[in-house]
């Protein structure tokens, strides 16, 4: 009886009632936690340190130490090379679709004809670039057969390209970025359909900044421009930052070293090699995630 | 000084026109980037393999046929797969988005000690990439125990692989595809709604949970469409759970990868003598009919999603 009178006074309050609740409320996602998130984690590290060999009575494991991440690193003729492509493919990709979706979103916040039409198209990339279409759409072969036949009329566009990239050239911009921004250009509906999600966070951003604070600029003679470099801009910087992510965790998603890491396991059945293949990969993606938001965080601009 | 004022007003005038031309020019050129890989494979669709080969056609077939759909529809078994594919996307995504709200809503309003620990647990669940956990996923799924308890009750662990087990127990407990992003949309939501509501709704005798069902919910609409949309969608894409989980059950992602195999044995009996281009030509009409019912789906629901996101707590 005391013990229930104890508990009726620790919990029947409204701050404990909260407790009680948010135990009830979390209970689901704690128990997924830890049985499907928490305990494969673990097993995954000790896979990876070890060899495993599939027995009569299940699998046995014999610790080897660091013998598997040497070999995925050094004897493994592939892992190398498609962790280190799929590395220089974000570094290439992040800044573009950062830049190009926010400014998408700056554009389809204004008021113009046809708004919410254009705005439904551009979040279909949401839709049709996720999962195995994006991977079947790459190596269509129809594809491949219409744009040769298109090249025909397109020779007048891509001499347009060459010679912009001449124009640039002469003018003593570096031919590094010369290089980035044409690529970027052919690119560019690999860039759209990377950055659905983001410009739809950017769009949400945008929205949420007060009218007030533009109306004031204006009033003070803020161009257009101004505005969006001393208010759009520091104003969804933080949103920058949460995009960064997304962007370097969604392309790391799609890169071959996944399909690389399943392949070890499920044809080759070395479990071992596959999870410190997979133990390497995610933490190259902890290292890059590390670094872009220790650069990016310094310049983020909060309001409170 | 009259004049002057006038002229200055023209110039404005024409920037602002200026801009909305380049505008207008920039959001149709996007636009048709987006769409012209979904325009090239309606046209491919209908059209004949040899059509493919001519250079005078180039959108409008010469020789209209249905012959690429039917073969697709034939060999995916579409519309068994199509059942299938809904009934495995409905599932999940109702699921997931009912233990991502409880969970959203725990962590944005029901805070006790070690909440800020276990939010730790969800960004982890965002960024441990899902190849790291899915061999020990795998075999932990092929010999079932639930920490021990099934053998117990029955003798012997079950095997969950090759049935919507997998799919069904994740997204109860809000650890499937991208869960961990749905749990942060749900926070920030709720985060959003004033705290009175909840102390008034307190006041006036309501507990917790009937706070959540009666109060906060039916305000969340916008989180909800939008992770109801995003769940299903991306389910519906997915072909790196359903290949690892489900061999033989068909969905249309494992439908699909294998479409230009399964075809050239209905078609030869082998894979020798079919022209690649041929087959390319059926896929890219399988993703078409794959992607038919989402952009249906798309065209009902992009009203309410358009409007959602202005109001979601996407944002931080």
């Amino acid at each position: 009886m005391k013990a229930m009178k104890q508990f009726k006074k620790a919990y029947g309050t409204y701050d404990g009632q909260r407790v009680v609740w948010g135990l009830i409320f979390l209970s689901p996602w704690l128990l997924g936690f830890l049985f499907f998130f928490l305990v494969p984690l673990v097993t995954s590290l000790r896979y990876s340190l070890s060899t495993v060999e599939a027995t009569a009575e299940g699998l046995k494991l014999t610790f080897v130490g660091l013998s598997n991440f040497v070999e995925a690193l050094t004897v493994n003729p592939n892992f190398n090379r498609e962790l280190i492509e799929s590395i220089i493919d974000i570094l290439v990709d992040v800044p573009l679709v950062l830049i190009f979706s926010l400014f998408i979103a700056v554009i389809l916040n204004q008021e113009f004809f046809g708004r919410s039409v254009s705005r439904s198209i551009f979040f279909l990339p949401v839709i049709l670039a996720s999962g195995v279409i994006a991977g079947l759409e790459a190596e269509s072969l129809v594809q491949e057969i219409n744009q040769q036949n298109a090249s025909a009329g397109g020779i007048a566009g891509a001499l347009g390209a060459f010679e912009l990239e001449r124009i640039m050239l002469r003018a003593g911009v570096s031919s590094f970025i010369v290089e980035y921004l044409s690529g970027s250009v052919t690119r560019i509906y690999e860039i759209v359909s990377l950055s659905g999600v983001q410009i739809l966070i950017f769009l949400a951003g945008i929205q949420t900044i007060a009218p007030q604070v533009y109306e004031a600029a204006k009033i003070e003679g803020a161009t257009g421009y101004e505005a969006f470099w001393k208010i759009t801009l520091p104003m969804v910087s933080p949103l920058i930052l949460v995009n960064l992510i997304y962007t370097i965790i969604d392309s790391f998603a799609r890169s071959p070293v996944t399909e690389l890491i399943m392949s070890t396991g499920f044809n080759s059945f070395n479990f071992g090699l596959s999870s410190a293949m997979a133990w390497l990969y995610f933490i190259s993606i902890m290292i890059i995630l590390a670094l872009s938001t220790y650069l990016i965080s310094k310049k983020v601009f909060y309001q409170d | 000084m009259k004049t002057r004022k006038k002229k200055r007003l023209t110039f404005d005038k024409i920037k602002q026109h200026a801009w909305s031309i380049i505008r207008f020019i920039l959001v149709v050129g996007l636009s048709f980037v987006i769409l012209y890989p979904i325009l090239q494979k309606i046209s491919t669709a209908f059209k004949d393999p040899q059509d493919l080969y001519s250079p005078v056609v180039v959108w409008i077939p010469e020789n209209f046929t249905l012959d690429n759909i039917r073969h697709a529809m034939s060999t995916m078994d579409y519309w068994n797969t199509l059942g299938n594919t809904f009934l495995l996307a409905a599932v999940t995504t109702i699921l997931t988005t009912a233990s991502c709200a409880l969970a959203g809503y725990a962590f944005a309003r029901l805070r006790f000690k070690g909440t800020n620990i276990l939010f730790f647990g969800v960004i982890l669940t965002i960024l441990v990439p899902p190849t790291t956990i899915l061999i020990p996923m795998y075999m932990n799924l092929r010999e079932f125990s639930l920490g021990g308890i099934i053998p117990l009750l029955t003798g012997d662990t079950v095997n969950l692989l090759d049935s919507y087990w997998p799919f069904i127990l994740t997204s109860i407990t809000a650890n499937s595809l991208k869960a961990g992003l749905y749990i942060f949309i749900f926070m920030q939501f709720f985060r959003g709604i004033p705290k009175a509501i909840e102390e008034a709704a307190y006041i006036d005798g309501a507990n917790m949970g009937t706070t959540f069902f009666r109060i906060m919910l039916p305000n969340a609409t916008p989180a909800l469409v939008t992770v109801l949309l995003f769940s299903f969608v991306w389910q519906w894409n997915d072909s790196f759970y359903t290949t690892t989980y489900l061999t033989s059950s068909k969905v249309m992602s494992t439908q699909l990868s294998s479409l230009p195999y399964n075809l050239a044995i209905a078609l030869e009996g082998g894979t020798s003598n079919i022209d690649p281009f041929y087959l390319s030509m059926v896929q890219d009409t399988g993703i078409l009919l794959v992607i038919l019912p989402l952009i249906i789906m798309y065209l009902f629901v992009q009203r309410y999603f358009v409007q959602s996101i202005e109001r979601t707590g996407v944002v931080g």
